[in-house]
Parts: structure tokens; C-alpha cells; sequence
């Protein structure tokens, strides 16, 4: 088996006149956490609904080796991605608002325990085998992610900090290969955003889950990721290790700009 | 307050959570039982009309409550059901087999109208309930060679093994059966898979479908099992009135049937029930208190039209989770005496919502 996860080749998409991702190639390894950085608008998100299958590229393809044979993912309907063992989080929390923390992570094991429609009409003893063998599993993430004093709340009265959490662990309940997580330190605070590098690096290297991920804060990409590539209005700017990216000249130019751009608004006396 | 400690998965699984639980839902059906004996024959047909509700309540509580798709043209299911109980029972098919292909015929037409639900959502899901509503009862009304057109169709007593199950206390047994049994395969359905997906759907398609939710799959499930049930309370509807006319299927029954899941208190099996009784009280109610009116207003025309109205608003308004949510909110306050806070139940407005998905 190669390590090879996931691989994006020339992906392309446009919105009516915007080219939001320009011709985007990069490959997952299995076992590494993968960041995508960039400016707000870069198209990184965009990447994200790619791979999950809410967007239809324009060109370019996307392929999944996390079978062991190379799959076309842009072939799969949307709702297969999380039986094939990719993950996702949301960068706006796309919980289930009116149930519990428990029923939030139960719907995570979806792909896994149904026992089809007849069955469940009469609750069947598979039935009742497969819930307790849900609650079992939703258990464990709630351990690892010291979820207990919220299991049974409902998500609509939990604090932001906590949901971005909830959010994690049922994306954890689909036991994934891959993992996506869109900013997962987004209005965190920084105590927080160290548990958050924890719990990541916990994914990586307890559970053998490899991590895409987009983030801002510079200090937990170092911290937590692998190899980093940056984007800028839709293209690649540069991939390497955080530490090659920070100081690559065309991302430096991507945030702050060049001299000359500043000396042009100097007024002059 | 009641703390369950629980010490294992089953606990969190079984339907009666306590010894609450058993003890008045066990006094309820141990009333209801003999509730024939005991009841006088005008109420004992008030709630048989109650249990029937309740049954196609249930199945809008599903559709609309629990998946989050409004239908504004559940009377033609309703219809759909008892049509074909009807013309079966008119032609001597066996009770059972009508009633089974009542629910089957209504779950079949319900995924017909899944079919452009698939598609459209919100306010243009309700437009296109609504319209399909209008065309089932103009079905109805045309089809005259099976449905009697305008004039109606009469309907024969139900038979079973030679027994009539015709009288109003046999009746309202079967009612109570069909009932209980709908209730819980709902309950059923609502604590596995299936109906976690529902609710997956109601509160988030985006992240729904992320979790491998097949969204078409589940929304036509969900119209399907709405329209069996309306379909089983159409049926029993029909033997019930023993007379069926298309304008009983008419827009005004289908926004009474949205008034019973809305009042009763969306996204809670009991509000099926509590909406149910306020849906065959209140006419009753508002009979009663014209005695007491002055004629101007009494015995105005219009007036349970009006009522109807207000007690709507006043829901939407002040208690969005209806009699239900009421009661929860009672229970607590006795629960905790004198301990209760008035922010309690406030909800926190969240304004993390990303768009739905298109």
C-alpha cells in the first residue's frame, strides 16, 4: 500500500466570472497533518467542499487511495464521502442544533450502525445490539475529548468553544482515514486552541488519523502540521514544512505586501 | 427533580426511562381501556375522532417536526386513505387488508409528491404541497366512477372474521390499537438510525449529508411514512363518518391538521396527541362558551374561524413549542418549587448558521 492518502490534480472552479481554485495539485500522505494557509478569499474552504463533494470542479480530479486502490472521488454522491472514510468539520459549526451532545455524536455514527428501515420499526435485538454498540463507540471520542460533563446537553445552549469541540468528536464518530477540519481554532481562546493542538496531534498519532486542515493561527499550524501549503486567490503559492512557508517570499508578499506597494502611498511633502 | 443515574447502555435505549414513566403511562392505557364502560357514547365518539387525529398527526409530527419538511396538502393523504378504504371495504375486502392497503396506497403517493419535495424547500415545498393538495381533491370530485364525484361515497361497516366491529366501543379498540401500535413504531424509528437521520436533516442538510446521510433517501422515507400514517387515519376516518366527500380533504382540513402538530408543539410525539385534543375540543369549547356570549358575537358566523386564528398566533407568539413545551415547562416549575427560575427555558439566539445547502 502506498502512502499515498488523497490526491488533487489541476483542480479547478469557477463561479460565474471568479476562479475561486486555479489549477490546485497536492497529495495526503498517510499519517501526516496537512495545512492549507492563506489570505481570507484564497479559496481553501473551496478546496474543502471539493473534496466533500458540495462542489462539482471544472476540471481537474480528485483521487482517493484510502481503499487501497485509486478511487475517483469526483465519480461518488456526496453522502458516500463519509462511508469511504472522509471527515469533515465546518468553519460556521454545522451542529445538530435541537439534540443532545449524545444524539449529535450518534448521527456521526451513521454510515455505521443502521440496521435498515423494517428493523428499526420494530426495534429489533440487532436493532438494540447496533445502538449499544453506537453508544459504545460514541463513548470512547467522548472520553478522549473530556466531553462527559456535556453528553446530555442540548448543543443549542453550549458555549462556541465547547460546540467546535462536539464538532470534532462527531466528525471523530465516523472513524475516518482522513479528517478535515475547517479552522479549527476560529474563535477559540488561547488555552483552548492548545487543547485543540493537543487533541490533533492525539488524532495523528494515538488514532492514526490523517489531518487536512485549514488554519490562520501560525502558531498551531507549527505546532501540529506536517507539511504546509499556501494559497492565494486560488492558486498555490508554495508547499513545504511550516517553518519553509513562512519564510517563502511570495507568502510574506500574500500577507503584507511588497515595499513597493507601501512607498506608492506615502504622501509626499 | 428526578436524576436518572444510569449504569448502562439499555437504560439509555428503553422507552419508559423510570417508575414515573411506567406507573402513568400504565394508568393512562388502564383508562383508556375502559374508557367504554365508563364514558358516555358522545364522548367515547370524541375520542375515537381524537385517536384517528392523533394517528395522522403523528405522521405530519414526523414529516414536519422531526425531517423539518412542511406540508401544507396533508388532507389529500388523509383522503388518499380513506378512498381507498372505502371503495375496498364497499367491495368486501377484509378490514385488515383494506386498512393495510390504505397506508400502503398513501405511502405510495407520498413518494410521488417526495419526488418534486426533493427539490424545493421552505416556503416553495409548502406552494407545492399546497397545490397538490387542490389537485387530489379535484381527483376526488372528478373521478366519479370510483369515488362517487360530490355526492360522496357511503361506507360499508368494517368486518372482522364475521365480527362487526361496527358498534362505536368496538371502534374505538380498534382506533386505540392502531394507535398505540403507530405510536410505537415512531418511537421506534426515533430512538435508531433512522430517525436520528431525520432529525439530521431538520437541523442541518449540509453537515447531514457530510455524515453520510443520503438526503433523498431519507426525505422520501420520511413523506412515505407521514402519508402511511395520514393514510391509516384516513382509513379509520372513513368508517369512522361512515359517509366520505371530497371537501372533507379540502385545504381547510390540511391546515387543521398543521394546527395540531403546530400547537401541539413541534418535534414531540406527545404534542401529536395534545394537538389531537385541542383539535376536536375546541369546537366543543367554543359551542359551550356561545351560551354565555352576547348573539352579536355568539352567534356570529366565523367565530371558530377567529378563535382558531388568535389561539395560533398566540402560540407562534408565546409558546413556540406548543402544549407541549407548556407542559415541560409546568413540570419543571413543580419539579423545582419553589426553586424556579424565570429564564429557565430561555433559549440563546445563535447567529452561527452558515447558509443551507442549495
Amino acid at each position: 500500500m502506498s502512502d499515498l492518502l488523497l490526491s488533487a490534480t489541476d483542480l479547478s472552479v469557477r463561479f460565474g466570472g471568479v476562479l475561486a481554485v486555479n489549477k490546485v495539485s497536492f497529495e495526503v500522505r498517510r499519517g501526516e497533518v496537512f495545512t492549507l494557509i492563506g489570505p481570507n478569499g484564497a479559496g481553501k474552504t473551496t478546496v474543502f467542499n471539493l473534496i466533500s463533494r458540495i462542489y462539482q470542479p471544472t476540471a481537474g480530479s480528485i483521487t482517493w487511495h484510502g481503499d487501497g486502490s485509486a478511487l475517483n472521488l469526483i465519480d461518488q454522491p456526496p453522502h458516500a464521502i463519509a462511508a469511504l472514510g472522509i471527515a469533515r468539520t465546518f468553519q460556521n459549526i454545522e451542529l445538530f442544533e435541537h439534540a443532545t451532545v449524545l444524539h449529535n455524536l450518534l448521527i456521526g455514527r451513521h454510515t455505521h450502525s443502521g440496521t435498515g428501515f423494517w428493523r428499526e420499526l420494530f426495534f429489533t435485538p440487532a436493532t438494540r445490539r447496533s445502538e449499544i454498540a453506537a453508544r459504545e463507540k460514541a463513548e470512547q471520542v467522548i472520553e478522549l475529548l473530556d466531553l462527559q460533563h456535556h453528553r446530555d446537553a442540548m448543543v443549542a445552549g453550549l458555549p462556541y468553544g465547547v460546540r467546535k469541540v462536539v464538532e470534532l468528536a462527531r466528525a471523530l464518530c465516523t472513524e475516518p482515514k482522513l479528517l478535515l477540519l475547517d479552522e479549527p481554532s476560529s474563535g477559540l481562546n488561547v488555552e483552548e486552541t492548545n487543547d485543540m493542538a493537543f487533541w490533533i496531534a492525539d488524532i495523528q498519532q494515538e488514532l492514526g488519523i490523517s489531518v487536512l486542515m485549514v488554519e490562520h493561527d501560525m502558531t498551531l499550524v507549527s505546532k501540529v502540521s506536517d507539511r504546509v501549503l499556501a494559497m492565494n486567490q486560488g492558486e498555490v503559492l508554495a508547499l513545504g514544512t511550516p517553518r519553509e512557508v513562512q519564510n517563502d517570499a511570495r507568502v510574506i508578499e500574500a500577507y503584507l505586501g511588497t515595499v513597493d506597494d507601501v512607498s506608492s502611498l506615502r504622501r509626499v511633502a | 427533580m428526578r436524576f436518572i443515574f444510569k449504569t448502562s447502555y439499555a437504560q439509555d435505549i428503553t422507552l419508559a426511562r423510570h417508575g414515573g414513566h411506567v406507573f402513568w403511562y400504565g394508568l393512562l392505557g388502564v383508562l383508556l381501556v375502559v374508557a367504554p364502560w365508563v364514558v358516555p357514547e358522545y364522548w367515547l365518539a370524541q375520542l375515537t375522532f381524537v385517536l384517528i387525529y392523533a394517528i395522522v398527526g403523528l405522521g405530519l409530527m414526523l414529516l414536519a417536526g422531526f425531517t423539518g419538511q412542511f406540508s401544507i396538502g396533508h388532507a389529500a393523504f388523509l383522503g388518499a386513505g380513506a378512498y381507498t378504504q372505502g371503495v375496498l371495504a364497499n367491495m368486501g375486502v377484509p378490514f385488515p387488508v383494506a386498512l393495510l392497503a390504505a397506508a400502503g396506497l398513501s405511502a405510495a403517493v407520498g413518494v410521488v409528491v417526495a419526488l418534486p419535495a426533493l427539490r424545493v424547500k421552505g416556503i416553495y415545498l409548502g406552494i407545492a404541497t399546497l397545490s397538490f393538495g387542490f389537485i387530489v381533491e379535484e381527483v376526488f370530485a372528478r373521478w366519479e366512477s370510483v369515488t362517487g364525484g360530490n355526492a360522496g361515497l357511503h361506507v360499508k361497516a368494517p368486518h372482522l372474521f364475521g365480527v362487526d366491529l361496527g358498534s362505536s366501543e368496538a371502534f374505538y379498540f380498534v382506533c386505540l390499537v392502531v394507535a398505540v401500535l403507530s405510536t410505537l413504531g415512531i418511537l421506534n424509528l426515533l430512538r435508531s438510525t433512522t430517525g436520528r437521520a431525520f432529525v439530521a436533516i431538520r437541523d442541518s442538510e449540509i453537515s447531514a449529508q457530510s455524515m453520510g446521510i443520503h438526503l433523498a433517501r431519507y426525505k422520501t422515507l420520511s413523506f412515505a411514512i407521514s402519508a402511511a400514517l395520514a393514510g391509516l387515519g384516513g382509513a379509520l376516518y372513513a368508517h369512522k363518518l361512515s359517509f366520505i366527500s371530497p371537501d372533507q380533504f379540502n385545504i381547510i382540513q390540511s391546515i387543521d391538521l398543521l394546527l395540531l402538530v403546530v400547537i401541539g408543539g413541534l418535534g414531540s410525539v406527545h404534542g401529536a396527541f395534545l394537538g389531537a385534543i385541542f383539535l376536536i375540543s375546541m369546537p366543543q369549547l367554543i359551542s359551550l362558551s356561545k351560551g354565555f356570549l352576547p348573539d352579536v358575537i355568539g352567534q356570529a358566523p366565523g367565530l371558530q374561524g377567529l378563535v382558531y386564528g388568535l389561539v395560533l398566533i398566540a402560540f407562534v407568539m408565546f409558546e413556540p413549542l406548543g402544549l407541549y413545551g407548556r407542559w415541560l415547562k409546568i413540570r419543571t416549575y413543580l419539579q423545582l418549587f419553589p426553586f424556579y427560575r424565570k429564564g429557565l427555558f430561555k433559549r440563546q439566539k445563535s447567529f452561527t448558521k452558515s447558509d443551507r445547502l442549495r
